[in-house]
């Protein structure tokens, strides 16, 4: 145990590596890595219940193959454009550039929030593996307006998933990620193999017959009852911005501050359309045969969807991916947590955050409504990135003072702390006023933090405070 | 050895991928397609960690 805790401490500094000063030269990563990086990240656990979610909401299949198309794209083109030139510019975390501009006190609070975030992403992965592994137990699965737990057999299962997760995301996170990208070219083949298989059954025999089939049987554009119709525009904007946390919410500096040339920044594209191309449309496809030969039955459930056109390796993918997803970002949550408490021992945070990960993974309704939560996700984060974004590029043009919190001082920067509340207020407003669903506020969204940002920095900036270097 | 590991990963993951269009053209079975897959799995997870994720790129 004192072995595997001091093992886990030197990770956690080799973690830290770099966390509070710019990256150096002898340390920038080739354009390979990240196309490693992104296509393992990007075909996850949550791929398994996207594209079935698309089927679900009755997006059609020229919404599928062109809305998905130009969403990657334009978050391609956001990956390299804002987070990657940004990163390369400033080669540090987004932590660390967040304290330089918010203080040390707002960093905090947006840890604690991305904590939050990170337990429920968490929650829903070890829900999906957990339907993978009742198959032999013949496990109840929970239906698509299932909010609470149905069955005792289902609360063990995820108990037992969720505590293997913990005890790993406390010892051994290096491994997981490891084994993560090992996994990740075979998670992909997995997703081609089962949904090509399957395609005799639902009558498609030549490539002729793709089209007419994928109207007719697989995205009809017809909803399942009780959800609510997708049309070409929600599946762009959602593919565009389900990783807005990453992209525009500038997330991703931590990984992109590695890169030797801004133009990495399209090695996202690899991670988008293996993951959120190719895998959402063959995870889709193998739905939509589960609903055929369930008279359209609401009961949602990954695992059994993969072992029907893939068996045992399909199951095993479904497992891995949710596994795999679960993993780090349960780990990343109790990090974040750790830094609101630095004298808690990791691993004991690492467990109550755990703990709290199962218990909401227990509610299926996480996972049913997981595009919801992570266009939320993406929405909730957005200010953040817009704030990094207008200091670093307009604020020294418009006289403005960049990076305030570390040039006066200040643990708090109340403007950046107005524009992240206000904007998700009004943002709030737009949707319960205008009707404006979550898919879609991220864009006006972007422009009303840059907004607010200004003005309110105009209003409270002290320039008399800024220290002499 | 490397080598072979790394060829007998390939073949792994063509095992997982190709009998899946030997179902779709009519070839083999869905079952069989199935037990391949198995097999390839199998395949690769045995050999590619020996060699996957020794080299990380540093330039």
């Amino acid at each position: 145990m004192a072995f595997n805790n001091n093992k886990l401490i030197g990770k956690l500094n080799e973690v830290q590596e770099f966390e509070r000063e710019v990256i150096p030269q002898n340390k920038l990563k080739g354009w390979k890595s990240f196309i490693g990086t992104y296509a393992g990240e990007h075909t996850a656990g949550t791929e398994f219940v996207i594209g079935p979610l698309f089927v679900a909401h009755g997006a059609s299949a020229s919404d599928i193959i062109f809305g998905l198309l130009l969403g990657n794209i334009l978050a391609v083109l956001s990956w390299a454009f804002f987070t990657a030139k940004l990163s390369v510019k400033k080669r540090v975390t987004l932590y660390y550039q967040l304290e330089k501009i918010g203080g040390k006190n707002f960093t905090l609070f947006y840890n604690l929030v991305n904590a939050g975030l990170f337990c429920c992403l968490a929650g829903s992965m070890i829900a999906v593996a957990g339907t993978a592994v009742g198959i032999p137990f013949d496990l109840p699965i929970p239906s698509l307006s299932d909010i609470y737990p149905t069955s005792i057999d289902w609360i063990i299962i995820v108990f037992i998933i969720g505590a293997i997760t913990t005890f790993i995301a406390m010892f051994g996170f290096n491994e997981v990620a490891k084994f993560a990208n090992i996994a990740a070219p075979w998670m992909i083949m997995v997703f081609v193999a089962a949904a090509v298989a399957v395609l005799p059954d639902l009558g498609v025999h030549s490539i002729s017959d793709f089209w007419q089939v994928a109207n007719d049987k697989i995205w009809t554009g017809v909803p399942l009852e009780g959800q609510s119709q997708f049309t070409f525009w929600h599946v762009l904007f959602f593919a565009w911005f389900c990783n807005m946390a990453m992209h525009i919410g500038m997330a991703d500096m931590s990984i992109l501050r590695y890169a030797k040339k801004w133009q990495y920044g399209f090695s996202s594209s690899a991670g988008v359309f293996l993951g959120h191309y190719i895998a959402w449309i063959a995870s889709g496809i193998l739905y939509s045969l589960f609903l055929i030969e369930s008279n359209n039955s609401t009961e949602f459930a990954p695992g059994p969807v993969a072992y029907r056109a893939a068996g045992i390796a399909g199951a095993i993918c479904v497992i891995i991916a949710g596994w795999t997803t679960a993993n780090p970002t349960l780990y990343r949550a109790g990090l974040a947590v750790q830094a609101i408490m630095p004298k808690s021992k990791t691993w004991k945070v690492t467990l109550i955050v755990g703990l709290i990960t199962t218990i909401a993974a227990c509610f299926p309704a996480l996972v049913m409504n997981l595009l919801d939560f992570v266009a939320l996700y993406g929405l909730i984060l957005m200010p953040v990135g817009a704030v990094i974004y207008i200091d670093t590029y307009l604020f020294p043009k418009m006289g403005l003072i960049d990076e305030y919190a570390e040039k006066s001082g200040i643990r708090f920067n109340v403007s950046a702390v107005i524009t992240w509340g206000l904007t998700l207020v009004l943002c709030l407003l737009l949707n319960l006023m205008y009707g404006i669903e979550i898919f879609f506020l991220g864009l006006p969204g972007w422009f009303i933090a840059v907004v607010i940002y200004i003005i309110s920095s105009k209003l409270l900036q002290k320039p008399t405070l800024i220290k002499k270097p | 050895m490397k080598i072979l590991l790394s060829i007998i990963s390939v073949v792994g993951l063509l095992l997982t991928i190709i009998p899946a269009f030997l179902v779709f053209f009519g070839s083999i079975s869905l079952e069989q397609n199935k037990n391949l897959m198995l097999v390839g799995t199998i395949l690769w997870f045995l050999t590619a960690p020996f060699w996957l994720n020794k080299k990380t790129e540093e330039v």
